[in-house]
């Protein structure tokens, strides 16, 4: 029987990427709007 | 139910329950990869390259199960036009799309070994580049149109238009002479593989599923939070015009 490591650890690992990527974009994207948020709330009360 | 169809309540809603979703998506996700590297056996003829398979079939399954999540969105925003189906649509569409590319990669590369090819125009795959395409398009359908609510109707209806690619991925292996193998989890008379793989299947295909909800429910969370971010700034600078334009008439 032939050995398919290479090919397994390049399947997980491409979706470990994607998945990793893709979490990340979405944790980055929450911090940001709370902070552009919590600015503008800032800005406002100094009005 | 509808309480927490409210924005409000789902913000509150979604931050206790995501840490929650996260904790048991790790936990599931370990145990999957336990017993698909620890327990589950090689395959009689694909040897060790069945390890993929655990990795494939729920991406499947989730590529698909997410267009059927966005077909209820899309419901939700042409029948009650309610603002958090419309966040749930656009949110889903990037999840699909990372679900289905996961799906057509690790396709790929047990097809080569398998079947000496990268990739062949077979109707199981076709359909589901087709599903990915779909994907592609409604990100960019969302990016283009810049008022949400146009966005919403519009990605709605092609949501519901591209939902009749959903049979033909699941019924092409049984329609099609097709090099892909047919259904052997969901089928009549049972599943048709071995209790030793189809456990570690199932959970991995759990831990895909609490991955896809915990990352949904984090991507509405910001979608919401955009669109009052924008709701504001709109609101600001209406504010700020008439002062504008009487200094400019001074």
């Amino acid at each position: 029987m032939k050995d398919y490591t290479s090919y397994i650890i390049a399947a997980y690992g491409v979706a470990a990427v994607v998945i990793g990527f893709t979490t990340a974009k979405i944790c980055l994207d929450y911090r940001d709007l709370k902070k552009q948020l919590a600015r503008f709330e800032t800005r406002e009360d100094k009005k | 139910m509808f309480k927490y169809a409210n924005p409000t309540h789902f913000l509150r809603l979604a931050g206790q329950l995501i840490p929650w979703l996260a904790g048991l998506t790790a936990l599931t996700l370990l145990i999957g990869l336990y017993l698909t590297f620890f327990v589950a056996p090689d395959d009689y003829q694909q040897g060790d390259s069945v390890k993929i398979m655990y990795l494939h079939v729920p991406s499947a399954w989730l590529g698909m199960m997410c267009y059927m999540v966005m077909t209820s969105a899309a419901l939700g925003t042409l029948v009650w036009r309610h603002p958090l189906a419309d966040a749930a649509q656009k949110a889903a569409a990037p999840l699909g799309a990372v679900f289905t590319l996961i799906c057509l990669v690790t396709g790929s590369l047990w097809g080569k070994p398998m079947w000496g090819a990268w990739w062949v125009w077979d109707a199981r795959l076709t359909s589901e580049l087709v599903l990915f395409l779909i994907y592609l398009g409604l990100i960019g359908l969302w990016q283009t149109i810049e008022e949400p609510t146009q966005a919403a109707r519009a990605a709605a209806i092609l949501t519901l238009v591209g939902v009749v690619n959903i049979p033909i991925i699941k019924f092409s292996v049984d329609w099609w002479n097709t090099l892909h193998q047919s259904a052997s989890v969901f089928r009549l008379g049972g599943p048709a593989i071995a209790s030793s793989m189809l456990w570690p299947l199932l959970i991995m295909a759990v831990a895909f599923t609490l991955l896809f909800f915990t990352l949904h429910l984090m991507a509405v969370r910001n979608e919401i939070l955009r669109r009052r971010l924008r709701r504001l700034t709109i609101l600001a600078a209406s504010a700020e015009e008439p002062l504008d334009a009487l200094e400019a008439a001074q």
